[in-house]
């Protein structure tokens, strides 16, 4: 088997809070082929993010990096100097966001700010960088790039500003993208537009994609495995088609079968769509053993207690749960 | 209709943006000639992306925004432009559950105060029976007695969302607009609330108007559904013909816009995904608002407006091509 | 267990701020209010040239004045004045400030192109100098002090309110208020301002420092309190061209002031803290 792009090995991510430390994310490891797409699903506060920003370098107090692995393409990255994270940022692994206005620059024009990626990273000088930026617009399919260039953020729609930091993120062909909710932020038709075309152009530069979200369906239609996080840990991790086949953790199968899908309700007539009982915990008091134990179904005496262990299931796949199998 | 609880009548709500200083006064039309209707105890999904003028078709639904023309009938009472209604007879009929439930609900007050300030208000000066409808509503939707004396902070999203929709009801409405009531909740907490308002639904005979663009959510919720696109509605019909049998693009391409992991296959066939984005409803394109982003496009679509007219039975749409198979 | 540990450290960090600024305020309360209880003398007849300009010593702590009069006294006794022109001269401008503010936040229109023009005019005037005009009608005094400090610094209640309604004003709640029936004063008396008090109370505070230096100010110009009447301010400016010769003679009102001011901004802290419910426990 060749070395992954990307292995997070055994990461746990520490967060201080009234001077104690809690940990935000534990025992989260994961592997990303060269130019496959890796889906991280979770709701809000599972860690998905930090997760994400942990591999970027980018953890800031209260939240530090608390032990664990980081390989990029056989290198560990984790000490890395801030300095030589700086240069992988950008060249080697990019990130967009949520809401693109709060990551672009709104005084300068769009065209400039992907050109000062070719002039930082590939010393290219302003005109022939320029001429690429333009040429990367039009690669994301902004409409007339040749005006657009010139244009600021806030002359741009939601949707456009998202593909400009597309542009931006891949102009200087990084091996791994790292896209937390890109599109949560936009209307129905213009995320599937987005999805589509973060997927197309992944593929064709041989781009791995590491896609964060907390809509099950849209990772997997888009990536090829997906791995669900809750409350700071991995609970499941299978090949996309399987996880909606044989979903093998009670919070996956719980949250498949609480969402009203579409033609559901055609074919069964409508049913009572099934609920996960309670809220979701907060990181100052997660429960011990298995986290998903007070909402889960199936629930025993050792959930409340042990921490379950990883059991493989088939074409690389794992589950941490007690009754599984 | 005499059984229509609210029917809205060439609805137009317009406003002046901008100054006459600068660049000049433009009109914005918000909604623009919207008729639909509503039966008690009916739930009509209402979809449109962002500046489709949902928001402000719910405001003017309540009386808080004055129609530029057209008529809302709601009950018994008649809104125009020239007759607001009276505000407080309308709190009695139209009441709205709101998207974010961590500021729709007043961080300094409880509970209680929350759900009985509104009792008080309107005429219950009884305090024990004011408490006991205070209790009452807190037990359907799902909150515990105990719970009347904390404030909104103590409680989780899903939670707060119970309160918000128990201030809702608890003047008794006939008609509630629920705007994206799930979309701000952790994804394993949706399921508690849309339960939650539909069982709330047949217990106390409420009419819903469902805001939303989660498409599964509204075909599940809806009795009938209206599509709306730059301020007006493209289509509108039962939920089975909307879902099985959309006949305008737009309504197409919002459920092919859909990720459905369990027909993967099928869905990369049906790609009648809409390009490009919604224009802005200052300047809205001529004739059909659909027609740059339409795979149906033809010359006809830029020259005329589209009416809303009939494809089957209480099955409307607005497209020259309507009876195009797709 | 988390929120077992965590509740003593917030009541600690709202209380401290909390405990030493309202201890400071209460201090300088009490000696205004028990002032001819706890001074030594009289602070306006016990003059006498012999004893003049004594240091601090056992018999007057914090030393006498050029006319020989207990300094102490006389400090416990200014700060009737100080803290009345202090207090009800930013009850004044809170009360003109927050009104004009909130209604012209709420209702927008050319009410709120009034209410914004004049609190502009009111901030382009240096508050002192308008205070001096109407000092200057009212003629010197301790009402018209009050009134003079209270009609001239509520610019800025008015900004700090007018602002956050305009960021209250489309949240849901103040929304649901209105589709509920609510009336408009309603509307802003019991959803609005509980939610915008805590800056107002921290700009209320501040207020209250500046009004007791304004007030030292006036009284400097012989437009404030008169002569033989002590007030920290008064006594402040007499001891003026004393302050290389007699230092306690202006060390002393001028702690006086140092401590009332910092207790004033340390209860607004901690009073803020308190007001907000988030800030307390948050259960589960």
């Amino acid at each position: 088997m060749t070395t992954p792009l990307l292995r997070v090995d055994n990461l746990r991510i520490a967060l201080a809070s009234d001077g104690i430390t809690y940990n935000a994310v534990e025992n989260v490891s994961f592997e990303i082929g060269r130019g496959e797409a890796f889906g991280l699903v979770g709701e809000s506060g599972c860690g998905k993010s930090i997760t994400a920003l942990a591999v970027m370098g980018l953890l800031r107090r209260p939240l530090s990096l608390g032990g664990g692995r980081i390989v990029l393409d056989g290198q560990e990255i984790q000490d890395a100097p801030a300095a030589e994270m700086r240069r992988l940022r950008g060249k080697r692994i990019a990130m967009i966001f949520q809401e693109p206005m709060t990551a672009l620059n709104p005084l300068s024009p769009v065209g400039k700010q992907i050109a000062e990626m070719f002039v930082l990273h590939q010393g290219a000088n302003w005109n022939e960088a320029m001429d690429r930026a333009e040429e990367a617009l039009r690669q994301v399919r902004v409409p007339s790039p040749e005006r657009r260039i010139r244009d600021y953020p806030h002359q741009l729609s939601g949707g456009m500003r998202q593909r400009v930091m597309i542009a931006i993120a891949l102009a200087c062909g990084p091996d791994l993208l790292v896209a937390d909710e890109p599109t949560t932020a936009l209307d129905v038709t213009v995320q599937a537009e987005i999805i589509d075309l973060i997927a197309e152009l992944c593929a064709a530069k041989g781009t791995a994609v590491l896609m964060i979200s907390h809509d099950l369906g849209l990772v997997a239609n888009m990536c090829k495995r997906v791995a669900v996080m809750y409350a700071g840990r991995i609970v499941e991790s299978q090949v996309a088609d399987a996880i909606f086949a044989t979903p093998s953790h009670p919070y996956t199968q719980g949250l498949i079968d609480s969402l009203p899908r579409l033609g559901e309700r055609a074919r069964r007539g409508r049913q009572r769509l099934t609920e996960i009982a309670g809220v979701v915990p907060s990181i100052q008091a997660y429960p011990a053993g298995c986290r998903f134990n007070p909402r889960c179904p199936a629930v025993t005496d050792i959930c409340r207690t042990n921490v379950p262990e990883a059991t493989s299931l088939p074409a690389d796949g794992l589950v941490r749960c007690h009754h599984h199998g | 209709m005499a059984d229509s609880l609210l029917s809205l009548d060439d609805l137009a709500v317009h406003f002046m943006v901008g100054s006459a200083f600068a660049g000049g006064v433009k009109t914005l039309k918000a909604v623009d000639g919207v008729t639909l209707d509503v039966k008690a105890g009916e739930c009509l999904g209402l979809v449109g992306e962002s500046g489709c003028g949902k928001s402000t078709l719910a405001l003017a639904i309540m009386g808080l925004l004055l129609p530029t023309r057209g008529l809302i009938h709601v009950d018994s009472q008649q809104i125009s432009g020239a007759t607001p209604p009276d505000r407080m007879k309308m709190a009695q009929t139209v009441q709205m559950v709101f998207q974010d439930p961590y500021a729709s609900l007043n961080p300094r007050q409880t509970v209680r105060r929350t759900l009985a300030d509104p009792l008080r208000l309107h005429g219950i000066n009884d305090r024990a029976e004011v408490e006991a409808r205070v209790i009452d509503m807190m037990a359907k939707v799902g909150l515990r007695p105990e719970h009347a004396d904390r404030y909104p902070h103590e409680f989780s999203g899903g939670q707060r969302q119970r309160i918000g929709i128990a201030r809702a009801l608890i003047l008794k409405p006939k008609l509630v607009i629920c705007d994206e009531p799930v979309s701000a909740l952790d994804v394993s907490i949706r399921a508690q609330i849309i339960n939650l308002l539909l069982e709330l639904k047949d217990e106390m005979g409420l009419a819903y108007i469902m805001i939303s663009h989660d498409l599964g959510v509204v075909e599940h919720v809806s009795d009938r559904v209206a599509v709306m696109y730059l301020g007006r509605i493209v289509e509108q019909g039962g939920w089975q013909e909307i879902f099985e049998d959309p006949r305008h693009p737009y309504t197409r391409a919002l459920i092919a816009a859909i990720p459905d992991p369990f027909h993967r296959a099928a869905a990369a066939v049906a790609k009648a995904k809409a390009k490009g984005e919604i224009a802005s409803a200052l300047n809205p394109p001529p004739g059909c608002h659909f027609n740059p982003r339409c795979p149906l496009k033809a010359d006809l679509c830029t020259a005329e407006v589209p009416l809303l007219e009939a494809t089957g039975p209480g099955h409307l749409a607005a497209c020259h091509f309507r009876d195009r198979a797709s | 267990m988390s929120v077992a540990l965590k509740l003593p450290r917030l009541r600690l960090k709202g209380g401290t701020s909390l405990w030493v600024g309202g201890s400071l305020v209460a201090i300088a309360i009490s000696a205004a209010i028990l002032a001819p209880v706890i001074a030594l003398t009289d602070p306006v007849m016990d003059a006498n040239l012999m004893n003049a300009e004594i240091p601090p010593c056992w018999e007057y702590p914090f030393g006498t004045d050029a006319q020989g009069r207990d300094i102490y006294s006389r400090i416990v006794y200014g700060a009737r004045i100080s803290l009345s022109v202090g207090i009800i001269s930013q009850i004044c401008n809170s009360l003109i400030g927050v009104t004009l503010g909130l209604t012209a936040g709420y209702w927008g229109g050319w009410w709120d192109d009034l209410v914004s023009g004049l609190t502009n005019l009111m901030l382009a005037i240096p508050s002192l100098v308008f205070a001096l005009a109407i000092m200057a009608i009212l003629g010197p005094g301790l009402v018209s002090l009050v009134i003079a400090l209270g009609l001239t610094s509520w610019s800025y209640s008015c900004r700090i309110a007018r602002a956050q309604v305009l960021s209250l004003k489309s949240q849901g709640y103040v929304q649901a208020a209105r589709i509920l029936g609510y009336g408009d004063l309603r509307i802003m008396f019991t959803q609005v301002l509980p939610n915008i008090l805590g800056p107002l109370i921290v700009i209320a505070t501040l207020g209250m420092g500046g009004a007791i230096l304004a007030e030292a100010a006036l009284s400097f110009l012989g437009l404030g309190i008169r002569p033989p009447f002590p007030s920290w301010g008064s006594m402040l400016s007499e001891a003026r061209d004393q302050i290389t010769t007699a230092p306690w003679l202006s060390v002393f009102p001028g702690l006086a002031i140092f401590f009332t001011v910092l207790g004033l901004n340390l209860l607004g802290d901690g009073l803020r803290d308190i007001l907000d419910p988030q800030s307390t426990t948050r259960r589960n």
